[in-house]
């Protein structure tokens, strides 16, 4: 990662500037914090796709609460991290205690969140203009501290609070049980149905987090493409980061650092003029090199270069 | 075959066994779990390779590199767990593997003759399925049928078949009985295995008896009888009829006698999934080991999980000191206390992946944290102290439990209990795959949780095992306790009695 940035920055010195920096940080904050709760589900041994639907969907909720409703912003934000906890929640139950899969439960989350986003719209962008009475929602969420952009910010408080939970809580260790064999888990007493319902949970209201911070800052939400294929940016980040999509395997600091990753990818590709149609095409290509790689030399190449 | 040998690594599985079966004969084989029967008849599947012997097909020797050279030879083998593919039908099934073409780039399946041969092979065997029908749709005996029949269209001369009756009924069994009896007619040679020894009774030529991987005997048609073939499966344990283990010590013995006092584990009429017409009702005291001896199919691991809450239990209730427990889950039994030691240790005992010390605290992590947050320190004295109370050999508490070797991950999942003073605690099979040195330490710690006050139940096909550690045996037969030996009245004839039918 270190050695990516410093690639990046010796082929353009602009990476290095203060805006640019700025703006890689706030994309870092956003991606990370929903890749972090998909990659608790991700140690689940599951998947979650629907996170960029769920982001459109609040985004759109969120603008209406504010400017069309006059919501007072605590009240729309409490509401708007409740409810992604909540489409977190119906995912979580209807895996655990009907046994559907994840893949489809959260993939028709994707068609449903996005579909109900446009409707609710009218399929036109919202935004939040020249509002006021939510100067202070703004700034928290768009804003930036000593110069640090408040997404990066946010992401870090987000990043400790789920390294503890994870790594050093009882919930982690139940967590990592249940990915790495559930039978196990569940003859160990392990509650393996409900600590795998509450990952979804997390990862939901972490989406709905991610979506109040791209809302305010890209000002505009067309319910149609926001947030698209952000799902996959969370997968590719766990992945990167390396967590198992066979379950029970990732550090949050990875996930963190994938999400990273990608983000300087992304915006290598801008610096260095590959054409921006390429950048999805960079990404994938990186990331199949660093997993054939890693089958390659094992897993001791990955942990120490992450 | 004669002279087949075969070692595992830490076991020899086979000693030079001989079994001969001429064409038209049908040869019962029968012995005790783990007497070498399925390991004989994965030699001569291809499966295995022996180590020593040969395997001689009409006087010529053959060599078997993988199961496609025992099938060309004609020798077919149908396992317990039939090897078919619930999603296809008869005739895909029929053919798996070997499915006729019409040529051509695309190789089509030639689905007319697969069908046409296919309700050839099933009228022979006078089985009325049409060759279309998913195999899903049909009943296991059915299925059975469809596996011969794959077996004849492959011009199969040698059928082996690995306790086929055992998930048939009555009437099914006499049905495929009768389709044995003419096929044997026809010149096949059959190698029927059951631990049905009324079966072998009505239907072997001969019967050959194995234990501990090496032949016991062969019986002649005049010859065979439950009794013969009881004494002949168990015949070394009367030889060496162990040592009785000592008592701790005179008072402290099963509480049983005590007037008044409530049994501490109490199973009332409970029926499993497996058998959910039976019911299982059984009694163990604190102090007590109390055993559990059958074959395997007999519901013994059924009735383990089903008092432990993580099998199913459809009826019946768990009284623990004289109280009815509500247990609809693991986590509700060991809060109660009783705790599982299961039989798929890699499976359902460790995770293999974790560490020893992330798995013996497992079950009671939260006794070692604060606010959720888990006291390191803490936690690693207590596995410390679990890991060396039991000497579990790992090259440290943060090794990876998959590096252990077994009878050290069966402490292991042992030691997860022993930090939560379970007051009933069930073995399954606790010293399978276990070295000698281990074993013996399993044996003494299953003792030391008795002495301490815990009822001890063990689930054991391990004769040996059941006759000297146990207090009293109860024995399973198809579900259904079939006895209840007291100490002295346990010897491996006495319980092999129960045991089979």
């Amino acid at each position: 990662m270190l050695a990516l940035c410093a690639i990046v920055a010796v082929a353009s010195p602009q990476f290095l500037s203060v805006v640019n920096l700025q703006n890689v940080g706030r994309l870092v904050g956003t991606y990370g914090i929903f890749s972090i709760g998909v990659g608790f589900v991700i140690i689940t041994g599951g998947i979650d796709l629907s996170v960029g639907s769920i982001c459109a969907l609040l985004g759109v909720l969120l603008s209406m609460m504010l400017v069309d409703w006059n919501w007072p912003p605590a009240v729309a934000l409490a509401a708007v991290v409740a409810l992604g906890g909540a489409f977190g929640a119906v995912h979580g139950l209807l895996i655990t205690r009907l046994g559907l899969q994840p893949f489809i439960v959260t993939l028709c989350g994707l068609l449903l969140y996005r579909g109900a986003a446009r409707y609710i719209a009218d399929d036109s962008t919202k935004g939040f203009g020249t509002g006021t009475g939510f100067e202070w929602a703004r700034a928290l969420a768009s804003g930036s501290v000593a110069g640090v952009p408040m997404p990066f910010v946010m992401m870090c408080i987000v990043a400790a609070i789920a390294w503890v939970l994870l790594h050093r809580s009882v919930y982690g260790r139940h967590l990592f049980a249940v990915g790495h064999n559930p039978e196990a888990a569940r003859y160990s007493g392990v509650g393996t149905r409900t600590v795998v319902a509450w990952a979804y949970v997390l990862s939901g209201a972490l989406a709905a987090v991610s979506a109040v911070v791209l809302a305010f800052y890209t000002n505009s939400i067309s319910p149609a493409s926001h947030g698209n294929f952000y799902e996959l940016y969370a997968i590719a980040a766990a992945v990167v980061g390396g967590c198992s999509l066979r379950g029970g395997e990732g550090t949050v600091l990875g996930i963190v650092l994938g999400a990273a990753l990608l983000q300087v990818l992304r915006n290598l590709v801008n610096l260095l003029d590959i054409p921006g149609s390429l950048d999805f095409a960079v990404m994938g290509a990186v990331i199949l090199i660093g997993a054939v790689a890693d089958q390659l030399f094992g897993r001791r190449m990955r942990r120490a270069g992450a | 075959m004669s002279a087949i040998s075969k070692r595992f690594p830490g076991v020899v599985a086979l000693d030079r066994v001989d079994l001969e079966v001429a064409a038209g004969e049908i040869v019962g084989l029968v012995g005790e779990n783990g007497a070498g029967k399925s390991t004989l008849m994965k030699i001569l599947a291809g499966v295995h390779r022996a180590d020593g012997g040969v395997v001689a097909i009409d006087g010529e020797p053959a060599v078997f590199r993988e199961p496609a050279d025992a099938a060309r030879l004609g020798i077919a083998v149908i396992h317990q767990e039939l090897e078919l593919v619930d999603t296809l039908d008869a005739a895909g099934n029929v053919f798996l593997g070997r499915e006729p073409h019409r040529g051509g780039p695309l190789r089509l399946l030639d689905r007319r003759r697969m069908e046409a041969d296919t309700g050839r092979q099933l009228a022979r065997i006078g089985a009325q399925i049409p060759p279309r029908t998913i195999l899903r749709r049909l009943s296991t005996a059915q299925q059975q049928l469809v596996a011969i029949a794959r077996a004849l269209s492959m011009n199969a001369r040698l059928l082996v078949l690995d306790e086929p009756t055992a998930r048939l009924g009555a009437s099914d069994a006499a049905r495929l009985h009768a389709v044995l009896r003419d096929l044997q007619a026809t010149g096949a040679a059959i190698v029927y295995i059951s631990h049905r020894l009324r079966e072998i009774e009505a239907l072997a030529d001969r019967a050959a008896v194995l234990r501990d991987g090496r032949n016991a005997g062969v019986l002649p048609r005049g010859e065979i009888t439950r009794d013969r073939l009881v004494q002949l499966m168990v015949g070394r344990a009367i030889a060496s009829n162990p040592e009785p283990r000592p008592r701790a010590s005179a008072g402290v013995g099963p509480e049983a006698t005590r007037p008044g006092a409530a049994p501490r584990l109490q199973v009332d009429r409970v029926r499993t999934g497996r058998y959910p017409a039976i019911e299982v009702s059984l009694t163990a005291h604190a102090g007590e080991v109390l055993g559990i001896a059958g074959l395997i199919g007999a519901g013994r691991s059924e009735l383990a999980e089903a008092i432990c809450g993580v099998g199913s239990r459809q009826a019946g209730r768990i009284l623990l000191d004289g109280e009815a427990l509500a247990i609809h889950s693991a986590r509700d039994a060991i809060r109660a206390g009783i705790c599982l030691v299961p039989e798929d240790r890699r499976r359902r005992g460790v995770i293999g992946a974790m560490s020893v010390r992330e798995n013996l605290t497992l079950p009671a992590l939260g006794t070692y944290a604060r606010f959720g947050v888990v006291k390191r320190a803490a936690e690693a004295r207590a596995a410390d102290e679990i890991a060396r109370a039991l000497t579990v050999k790992a090259s440290s508490i943060d090794a990876a439990v998959a590096t252990l070797s077994g009878g050290n991950q069966q402490k292991v999942v042992l030691g997860k209990w022993l930090a939560l003073g379970p007051r009933a605690i069930i073995f399954d099979e606790p010293t399978q795959g276990v070295d000698v040195g281990a074993k013996a330490e399993i044996h003494r710690l299953v003792r030391r949780l008795a002495d301490d006050g815990a009822a001890v139940v063990m689930i054991s096909s391990d004769m040996d095992e059941i006759v000297a550690e146990s207090d009293r045996v109860a024995v399973m037969h198809h579900g259904r306790i079939t006895g209840i030996l007291a100490r002295a009245a346990c010897t491996p004839e006495s319980i092999m009695r129960l045991a089979v039918a």
